[in-house]
């Protein structure tokens, strides 16, 4: 047992690793892309004593904020983990890691490359692969809205309470569409629910080409699932203070962070499983070995943090929707058009069968 | 004004208006009755009039009769026809007859104040950033309301001395000067010491004391007061504080009987200048120089700032609960002060009234020269109260001499002194040490070293009252600063230890309850309130009184009562 | 006032769909993030101050060294915030600057309170308070904000001068209009 255990660990301590840094990392994405949106330089002060004072490089590397997702987490866990007197003390404490907890799990589902040994034998580079691994990731993300709806209640205070109300609203509404706007892509490559499956079915033609309402769908969803603007009603600094965040500090609110940035990532890269081709670029095939395994990581990994930034872009960019609004796109909009193209693509997907 | 002399008024009019000014009234006078300013620099109510400034210069005209019939001129209206003088005459010097017409901002009077306002400026040095009296100042006040606005003098100003030491409170700028000659007929007319004068002549003319003479008598700082000008300054008050941050509140001259009206200039609870204030059946426009420099009182490093028992701190509580043990006995003596106000002066009747025993009550008397003009013999500013109050019923001794052999006889263990010193006034210090002395008093002194407690009292600036002055007038002062740090508001030593007394009374301690008590109490005071005294003071009946031989000699707007019988 | 009725224009599909305004504005996000910052860098990068800036208020000497102010406090008097306290003194008589006779034995100015308002320089008869091109004030305790007068006149500094005012007063003194 433990020779089979301990690889896995090993594995799943690198992902974990992996995605906590690319967490880290896109927190300064985001906070130079606003930067620069806004005309500003973001952060670029923060340094290491030695690396910080090579000659260019690490002016460089200053100018560029690189050291600065360091600093944050340092900080959050040097700062005072203050409790406050008026919250329920367990479900205070135990909300950021229920919200943290599911987003770090999906990941243990979504392939991120491939490698193919010397057999000939393609299997995705992944810690489970298992064949109904978009079931799994759709169940599991969706838990971490209980973090968000048990932190606002646990807060015991006003602003955190209606975060917590709204993401809850928002979540159902919007995990519905979700749901049934990947229905197509499924029915589309043969029924499968594996995600490898999914991403070498798009070696020819990305999903987003062929489904496009689909994708459209799943997106606008994903950011509502994320509770990204022009969807975060749950913390819309503007009328709630920081929503279901507001009495949290220090690593605790570090959690919720990373959680929410984690979840950016792992959607981003279910969306780049379902509808960009995954680790595939179209005609191009990808070479044997662990040459092949790094190249289809990284291509996987540009993709993602394609998506990443325009996640971001469209945080800069757009509004927050109120929240009446937010209601009616999910249930008004959103979930007849899944419906609608659910249906579509069934009777499309049954007459190219029974045709061809 | 009796009703006699309202009959004898005169109408005039100022700008058309009419006006009832009794006759030998001036036209800067009546025109501030019609509400109307006439500026002026060298007229001072008090003063003799020369109408040397030219600047009250106004428009007047009397109704025309006709030369041969002598019966009234009119107009084709019917109204009486005006015969104006054809140029202006200068107000102070005019005196208001019937029917007179006077115009005070016609475009004549206008150019005429205008032109001397210029003059006057010509040779001004104009050092208004380093002069004290900007901000009062009547060449400041005049050139912004009458002035033309702008300079047409280009050629060099005259140079005259300046930072000139008159006398030992008074400083002289002579550029400043406008030669309005005020001081000098002050010094010559009120203070009988003339020693000002002009010399030179045309705009070289300048203001100093006679040869070898300086001012420097008793009167000199009023010389200050009625300069228009910054040219006699307070050396005092020199630099120390601009006039326009002084908050005003009046107070009375503590210094005699004389009482003289005060205004007590205050900024953030520190005391800068004291000026006087008129009242013309006190004390005119005029005070002595020696009350001016009382202010000091406040400050003195000598000051009792902590409720203490044998020498120690403690808390108000602790002094006043074991005073009230010490009082509760029939052995107690009490000796009050001249300088208190009326309503300590009662209160301690009060405390008196509930002391078990006879308790023999003093004043100390403090005496000095009159001088004939505002500082009378008496020099204790309140002792009228304490008849008043019923607090002494004859006028008080130098020494306490009864009360030394009251002390030795061992009939009195306990005294309230109360802003006193015994030492002075002959109680040795062996008799001090054989009693408990509970020392109430604003300054250390012999008596509180002894003391067995020391209560802080409030000085005149710093609480406010009235004072009866020699001509049984009921005088006002208002507080002008807060007291030192920990020292209780008002009259509360007085209400807390009446409070702890057997069948203890509590009273407000505001000036105004203890008036309540008082126009209950005291005959005189019935049915007066002491918010009912005008600023000018209110006359109290002295017929309780009359026996008494006061030592006041006659002063200013004042004639003693023996002085009176004896020449009669 | 006569009220106008505009007519709301139906939205077509696409501007209801939401989507072409989302292009646009992402297509106005990304040309500002290709442009370059406009940030002022603070510390390592200085602003230029414009002409009649306000910054600290300072005390100024003339040309010749005299302290300008006289202590006239009406700077004391103007100041809103009261942040202004002067207490004046006497120039002794054997000093050079005799014949101004006065001059501040102290001035402090609270820089806690102040407002930067620029009154006391609008008023001052003598031309000796300047808000000049200081911005940056800063200190540990409360005491180092209240600037004493030989601070401020550190800050100050010396200005040019266009009156001469006392020089001129003294000149007059020694061979002017004399009457003796």
């Amino acid at each position: 047992m433990p020779s089979e255990v301990l690889p896995l660990i090993i594995k799943a301590l690198i992902v974990i690793g992996a995605v906590m840094t690319m967490a880290g990392y896109a927190v300064l994405m985001e906070r130079k892309i606003a930067g620069w949106i806004q005309g500003r330089p973001g952060p670029n002060r923060t340094q290491i004593p030695i690396l910080g004072s090579i000659p260019v490089i690490g002016t460089f590397l200053t100018r560029l904020g690189v050291f600065q997702p360091a600093a944050d987490g340092l900080k959050f866990l040097f700062k005072e983990d203050a409790l406050p007197g008026h919250v329920n003390k367990f479900y205070y404490v135990l909300a950021p890691m229920i919200a943290f907890v599911p987003a770090m799990a999906t990941m243990t589902v979504l392939p991120f490359g491939q490698y193919t040994g010397a057999d000939g034998v393609t299997v995705p580079i992944v810690l489970a692969n298992l064949d109904i691994g978009i079931l799994f990731i759709l169940a599991v993300s969706s838990l971490g809205v209980y973090g968000i709806i048990l932190g606002g209640w646990a807060a015991n205070s006003k602003y955190p309470f209606l975060g917590g109300i709204r993401a809850s609203a928002q979540m159902i509404s919007y995990e519905l569409a979700m749901a049934l706007s990947i229905l197509p892509v499924f029915m589309w490559f043969g029924g499968t629910l594996n995600l490898h499956a999914v991403v070498q079915g798009q070696y020819q033609v990305w999903t987003i080409f062929a489904q496009p309402v689909s994708a459209l769908i799943f997106l606008v969803a994903l950011f509502a699932e994320t509770n990204r603007l022009p969807f975060d009603m749950p913390e819309s600094e503007t009328d709630l203070v920081a929503g279901y965040n507001t009495e949290y500090g220090a690593f605790k609110f570090g959690l919720f962070f990373v959680a929410e940035y984690t979840h950016i990532i792992i959607g981003s890269g279910v969306f780049v499983a379902l509808f960009l081709g995954g680790w595939t670029l179209p005609f191009v095939p990808i070479p044997d070995g662990i040459a092949g395994a790094i190249i289809s990581i990284g291509i996987f990994l540009a993709k993602v943090f394609a998506l990443v930034f325009f996640f971001m872009w469209i945080r800069w960019t757009l509004p927050r929707f109120r929240y009446d609004q937010v209601m009616n796109l999910g249930w008004k909009k959103l979930l007849p058009l899944a419906i609608a193209n659910l249906v579509v693509y069934a009777i499309i997907i049954a007459l190219i069968e029974n045709l061809g | 004004m009796s009703e006699g002399e309202k009959d004898k008024r005169v109408p005039i009019y100022v700008d058309g208006q009419e006006v009832l000014v009794a006759p030998g009234t001036n036209l800067v006078e009546a025109a501030a009755l019609a509400g109307k300013e006439v500026p002026h620099y060298c007229y001072h109510p008090k003063l003799s009039v020369v109408g040397n400034c030219r600047m009250c210069l106004i428009e007047m005209g009397t109704p025309g009769r006709d030369r041969a019939t002598g019966e009234p001129l009119l107009n084709d209206d019917g109204s009486p026809k005006i015969m104006w003088v054809p140029r202006p005459v200068i107000g102070c010097a005019t005196t208001a007859s019937p029917g007179m017409h006077v115009r005070t901002d016609s475009p004549i009077v206008k150019e005429c104040r205008e032109g001397v306002m210029e003059f006057l400026l010509v040779n001004h040095p104009l050092d208004c950033p380093i002069c004290d009296q900007a901000g009062e100042c009547r060449l400041q006040e005049f050139a912004t309301d009458y002035g033309r606005g702008y300079s047409r003098f280009i050629e060099e100003k005259n140079v005259k001395p300046k930072r000139t030491r008159i006398g030992p409170r008074v400083m002289l700028d002579d550029e400043r000067c406008i030669l309005c000659s005020r001081c000098i007929r002050f010094t010559e007319e009120f203070a009988e010491e003339p020693v000002l004068g002009f010399t030179d002549r045309g705009s070289y003319t300048t203001l100093t004391t006679f040869p070898g003479k300086e001012l420097a008598h008793n009167y000199s700082l009023n010389t200050v007061d009625i300069c228009p000008v910054g040219a006699l300054t307070s050396t005092d008050f020199r630099f120390k504080m601009r006039v326009w941050f002084l908050k005003e509140t009046d107070s009375i001259d503590t210094e005699s009987s004389v009482g003289c009206n005060t205004v007590v200039g205050s900024r953030e609870g520190k005391i800068h200048r004291i000026t006087p204030r008129r009242n013309d059946l006190v004390n005119d426009t005029w005070m002595p120089d020696s009350g001016r420099a009382l202010y000091k009182m406040t400050e003195g490093d000598d000051r009792v700032l902590n409720y203490a028992i044998d020498g120690k701190p403690c808390s108000p509580d602790e002094a006043f609960s074991l005073a009230a043990t010490l009082l509760n006995n029939p052995d107690v003596a009490i000796v009050g002060s001249g300088r208190l106000s009326l309503e300590e002066q009662f209160l301690l009747t009060r405390i008196r009234a509930r002391i078990p025993g006879p308790t023999p009550s003093y004043l100390v008397a403090r005496t000095g020269q009159g001088d004939g003009k505002l500082l009378s013999a008496d020099r204790n500013p309140n002792v009228r109260g304490a008849l008043l109050t019923g607090l002494i019923e004859d006028l008080p001794a130098k020494e306490l001499t009864p009360l030394g052999r009251l002390v030795n006889e061992g009939t009195v263990r306990t005294i309230l002194v109360v802003g006193e010193d015994l030492s002075a006034a002959g109680l040795t210090r062996d008799q001090l040490k054989r009693v408990s002395v509970i020392y109430i008093g604003s300054h250390h002194n012999e008596t509180s070293s002894l003391a067995k407690i020391e209560i802080p009292l409030l000085t005149v600036f710093e609480k406010a009252g009235t004072f009866v002055n020699q001509q049984f007038r009921v005088q006002k002062f208002a507080q002008a600063i807060p007291g030192p740090k920990g020292v209780l508001f008002g009259l509360s030593n007085f209400t807390r230890l009446l409070a702890l007394l057997p069948g203890g009374e509590t009273l407000a301690p505001g000036v105004s309850a203890a008036w309540e008590q008082m126009a209950r109490e005291v005959p005189e005071l019935e049915g007066w309130t002491f918010g009912g005294i005008s600023s000018t003071g209110r006359v109290v009946s002295d017929a309780r009184f009359a026996h008494l031989p006061f030592i006041e000699t006659a002063g200013l707007h004042f004639e003693p009562k023996s002085a009176v019988a004896a020449e009669a | 006032m006569a009220t106008k009725v505009l007519e709301r224009k139906p939205l077509s599909l696409a501007e209801r769909s939401y989507l072409p305004q989302i292009v646009g504005g992402l297509k106005i996000t990304m040309r500002n993030m290709l442009k370059p910052p406009v940030t002022l860098e603070y510390p390592d990068e200085r602003p230029e101050i414009p002409v009649g800036y306000r910054g600290v208020p300072t005390l100024v000497r003339d040309p010749n060294g005299r302290e300008k102010c006289v202590s006239c406090q009406l700077c004391e008097f103007v100041c809103p915030p009261k942040a202004i306290r002067i207490t004046p003194g006497e120039i002794p008589e054997d000093a050079e600057t005799a014949h101004v006779e006065k001059a501040p034995k102290e001035f402090e100015i609270n820089m806690l309170r102040c407002i930067y308002c620029g009154l006391c320089q609008e008023v001052c008869p003598e031309e000796a308070i300047f808000l000049q091109d200081i911005y940056s004030v800063t200190g540990y305790t409360r005491e180092e904000f209240a600037f004493k007068k030989e601070k401020l006149y550190e800050l100050g500094g010396t200005l040019p001068d266009k009156h001469f005012k006392w020089d001129k007063k003294k000149a007059a003194e020694e061979h002017g209009n004399p009457h003796h």
